[in-house]
């Protein structure tokens, strides 16, 4: 007697298929599918983004070379990896608060960020931080005062963003991995001040 | 137990990233088609570009349909993947057809 009958999700079908095909033509390998699925749960993520920051902080001529050549910058510290080739990273200050969004689909920093988060790709956060950016901000829990200016970058193009947050008043002193830990994703994104 | 099987089983190394309490992938396939697009991509068989734009084309297609439905990121990144594989002339149609037939019948129990 054949078991029950289950409901098939096409697009998993669609999956095996494109995969099972692509293996069997030799241009693709399970091993090297899993291997980059590896890197994507473990080696890839804000922790990344969150050391950068804080070598920023705590290093001046490191900053300079950052917001220069955000690429070069993130590969000193052992980064990289696609979607960050033409990285650009935008400093945060007292005046000016910058937010990253990718307006037609996803794009977003991985080799610093790993992989966004469902909100960042959802149609509403690409449409309306454009048009109402304090807004948006203030549903994050972030109230931003007018005489602050916001930037928002859109990634559409070839550009990956990060923002550079500002450093926490009273951490003087502290190490660069407890500068790190204070650094989150959001705070990277421009949704979040630390 | 398969090495698919094992990533499948969602528990234990191969659980589906969490991070910030987000799930990264919902779902298995989710996962896979995203290893297969980097797999190529880092085998220099595509340019980014040539993927995004088709991803972004999906992406407007499927907010064109849905209205206030449920936003399906990843059933756009397959519609893209599937696009660009038969530009490239990766796979055929037809055999494309074929094993998604005979995949969704073993998957549905019918006897063979």
């Amino acid at each position: 007697m054949s078991p029950p009958h289950e409901k098939v999700d096409p697009r998993a079908v669609r999956t095996e298929a494109l995969e099972t095909l692509l293996t069997e033509q030799g241009l693709v390998s399970p091993d090297a599918i899993d291997a980059i699925l590896r890197h994507y749960e473990q080696d890839v993520g804000p922790m990344n983004g969150a050391r950068v920051v804080a070598r920023a902080w705590t290093d001046p001529a490191y900053r300079e070379r950052l917001l220069a050549d955000g690429y070069s910058a993130i590969s000193e510290l052992g980064f990289g990896g696609p979607q960050g080739e033409q990285l650009v990273v935008v400093e945060n200050t007292p005046t000016v608060n910058n937010i990253v969004v990718c307006t037609l689909c996803s794009c977003y920093p991985w080799p610093v960020l790993g992989l966004p988060p469902s909100w960042y790709k959802d149609p509403s956060y690409r449409s309306r931080l454009v048009r109402e950016p304090r807004k948006v901000l203030g549903e994050f829990g972030l109230e931003v005062p007018e005489e602050v200016e916001l930037r928002v970058w859109d990634s559409s193009a070839e550009i990956r963003y990060m923002v550079l947050p500002e450093r926490p008043a009273g951490t003087e002193g502290e190490s660069e991995p407890a500068l790190a830990a204070r650094v989150s994703r959001d705070a990277m994104i421009g949704v979040a001040r630390l | 137990m398969s090495e698919r099987e094992r990533v499948l089983a969602q528990d234990g190394p191969a659980a589906p990233p969490r991070t910030n309490g987000e799930l990264v992938f919902a779902e298995p396939w989710e996962s896979r088609i995203f290893g297969v697009t980097l797999a190529l991509y880092e085998a220099g068989r595509f340019a980014w570009p040539e993927f995004q734009s088709r991803l972004v084309d999906a992406i407007a297609r499927h907010q064109a349909e849905i209205g206030d439905g449920e936003y399906q990121y990843y059933a756009c990144w397959l519609e893209a993947f599937r696009t660009l594989a038969g530009d490239k002339g990766w796979l055929d149609a037809d055999t494309l057809d074929r094993l998604e037939r005979e995949l969704a019948d073993r998957s549905a129990g019918h006897d063979h």
